[in-house]
């Protein structure tokens, strides 16, 4: 019987290696300052995610598909996992690209963290009741993105553990346990 | 001569010219990316030396428009503490509240100390740069693997 079970156990085991392990998460990070993107791109890098980096929030609308007026769907099949993005820019704020960014179907459920140099009170609180997932007060530090990385890991983990599962459902539709028995038998 | 690259250093911060965002970029230094600090602090002068500039003509002009003047000195600033350039932030500050109190005498007299400050420690930056170069990589710290 032990001898039936395990090829099965073995294909199995390969679709799963099929599907690899998670993606690095993709962050999308918006800033005006030269300097800034170059350090948050670093951070980022440092931190083994992939990395998009924008110099306004209007060059991050056009990125995620958002900027035309009846687009406000988004290009559906861009996976970003994180937005960072710089509070104060000329042009649009990051505070208006985050709401953009929710009012969105494609992007609204992607997290949205905002950075500023200014500790306002206020601020803080309004970016978070548009639905910020944090506020970080720059400097950025290394451990406050390996912190958000670690959080998103566990939700991308948990998804793609549950892909394995749902994977490992349908191989065994195809080779139900009760037919392998069967031919065995034969 | 690695030593006197860490002396150099050290008096940099010692003296106030740094604070700990440098160091904190030197952590990202590895050995794929052995002159990220020298790239960023390039690129700091570069965009630095524009900002001063447009603050220049402002000032020249006569006509004090607090507002675009705070405007410059945000990101100025910003960008002074993303390097850990302290002292350069420090009259970035106080330049400031200049505007914000709408002291023209104020402000001038701190633009010229503000770029007084820029100037020494792009001096002083460039020769670390240049002999922590020569010193070998060993010098600047490491991420640990």
């Amino acid at each position: 019987m032990a001898e039936v079970m395990l090829p099965r156990k073995m294909e199995i085991l390969n679709h799963s290696s099929k599907f690899g392990s998670p993606d690095p998460l993709h962050v999308l990070a918006v800033d005006d300052s030269h300097v800034d993107r170059k350090f948050i791109e670093r951070l980022l890098r440092v931190s083994s995610c992939k990395v998009t980096v924008v110099d306004s929030a209007t060059r991050a609308l056009q990125y995620l598909g958002l900027d035309v007026e009846e687009k406000s769907v988004g290009f559906e099949d861009l996976k970003v996992n994180l937005i960072m993005t710089d509070y104060s820019m000329p042009g649009m704020t990051g505070y208006e690209l985050l709401k953009k960014i929710k009012e969105s179907s494609a992007f609204r459920e992607v997290p949205v963290v905002i950075m500023s140099s200014e500790n306002i009170l206020p601020r803080i609180d309004r970016c978070l009741e548009e639905g910020a997932e944090d506020f970080l007060l720059k400097p950025v530090k290394l451990s406050d993105v390996k912190r958000l990385r670690d959080s998103l890991m566990k939700v991308e983990d948990l998804s793609f553990t549950k892909s394995i599962q749902k994977r490992e459902l349908e191989t065994e539709n195809v080779y139900p346990v009760h037919s392998q028995l069967k031919r065995a038998k034969i | 001569m690695q030593r006197q690259v860490a002396l150099i250093k050290q008096s940099l911060f010692d003296q106030g010219y740094l604070d700990e965002q440098f160091m904190e970029l030197e952590e990202l230094q590895d050995d794929a990316n052995p002159n990220f600090v020298e790239e960023v602090s390039a690129l700091y002068f570069k965009d630095s030396a524009r900002l001063i500039n447009n603050i220049d003509q402002a000032l020249e002009r006569g006509s004090f428009d607090f507002n675009r003047l705070d405007s410059y000195m945000h990101q100025f600033k910003g960008s002074s503490t993303s390097i850990g350039a302290s002292k350069v932030k420090a009259e970035c500050t106080t330049f400031r509240e200049y505007c914000r109190a709408g002291n023209a005498e104020g402000c001038l007299r701190t633009f010229q100390q503000l770029k007084k400050e820029h100037s020494t420690l792009r001096k002083k930056l460039e020769h670390y740069f240049q002999l922590a170069r020569q010193a070998g990589p060993k010098e600047t710290a490491r991420r640990p693997k």
